[in-house]
């Protein structure tokens, strides 16, 4: 492929740690400051989107194959309703993160992590997979 | 802003109109401390949607297919109607930001006074959205995964059938 848009290119490759870094401090810092999960996952998929358009989508699928995409987009769900049935399985109710640890306090925001952390990942897998499957149909 | 993407036949035009009227909505809800919508409205409406509008230009056509002209009296008795309900039915609504108002008596008290002693989490958003209402967000993460799930099936099939 022929080096095209040497601007843009130079400047996505400074911006892209920040971009993905940014989205795991929505993800991780969720709890004190605004973001979650949501906000974090379609951060990441937006710097994916971005690196894509750049850098074409056959390097993107490089990075991030689209079977692998589907079956993490599939594992945050799981992770979702496994953190509930968790509980579940420990003597609460569906979801209930008070029985997650030995403190409520502890269990809820272990909890409301893992939980966030199944989200952000859906979101985020699920957008690069929908951007990829939209990309990629002009391809021959 | 809406008038012009009414207006225009040319899709590219209005698909970057809509696309800067996100990023103006995300500035407003940055005013109205809603920092975490703005964050989502930026990057899904400014960025992911406006691309994702782009892609499916690219695999049609930006240029819109025109109609006859002629009115159509049905729709717009309809809209105009449900407008009409819709606009009765704000008439009994409390006050903006009324502290007697249901929303403000209800549970969201105890949210705000609660919430941070026994989840440990300062942020009520997200305590809220992840543990009172741990349902909801699960069903929101189902539709997200459906989607998903959806526009692999379909484009998948579209492949295989050109070939």
């Amino acid at each position: 492929m022929v080096q095209r848009h040497f601007i843009l290119r130079v400047t996505t490759k400074l911006l892209m740690p920040f971009i993905l870094l940014f989205a795991l401090y929505v993800q991780f810092h969720g709890d004190f400051g605004p973001g979650g999960g949501f906000q974090a996952g379609v951060i990441f998929g937006a710097g994916f989107v971005l690196y894509a358009l750049i850098y074409g989508v056959e390097a993107a699928e490089k990075v991030a194959p689209p079977g692998v995409i589907r079956v993490i987009m599939t594992l945050g769900l799981l992770l979702f309703v496994g953190v509930g049935y968790f509980g579940l399985f420990l003597g609460g109710a569906f979801l209930d993160y008070n029985v997650l640890a030995h403190d409520p306090v502890h269990g809820q925001h272990l909890g409301i992590t893992l939980v966030e952390l199944g989200v952000g990942i859906t979101v985020a897998a699920t957008m690069i997979t929908i951007f990829l499957s939209f990309a990629g149909r002009n391809r021959t | 802003m809406a008038v012009g993407i009414l207006r225009l036949h040319n899709l590219l035009a209005v698909v970057m109109l809509s696309g800067i009227y996100s990023l103006i909505s995300a500035c407003l809800f940055v005013t109205l401390d809603a920092v975490d919508v703005a964050f989502t409205e930026a990057s899904v409406g400014g960025g992911i949607a406006t691309v994702l509008m782009l892609a499916t230009l690219g695999l049609t056509t930006d240029r819109e297919k025109t109609g006859k002209g002629n009115l159509r009296l049905v729709p717009l008795a309809v809209v105009t109607i449900t407008g009409a309900a819709l606009i009765y039915g704000t008439l009994d609504m409390p006050l903006f930001g009324d502290p007697t108002a249901p929303i403000q008596q209800h549970v969201a008290p105890r949210y705000i006074e609660e919430s941070p002693r026994a989840t440990g989490i300062p942020n009520i958003v997200t305590s809220v959205l992840a543990s009172y209402r741990g349902y909801d967000t699960m069903g929101e993460l189902t539709v997200i995964f459906t989607a998903g799930i959806g526009v692999v099936l379909i484009m998948a099939g579209r492949r295989r059938r050109e070939d």
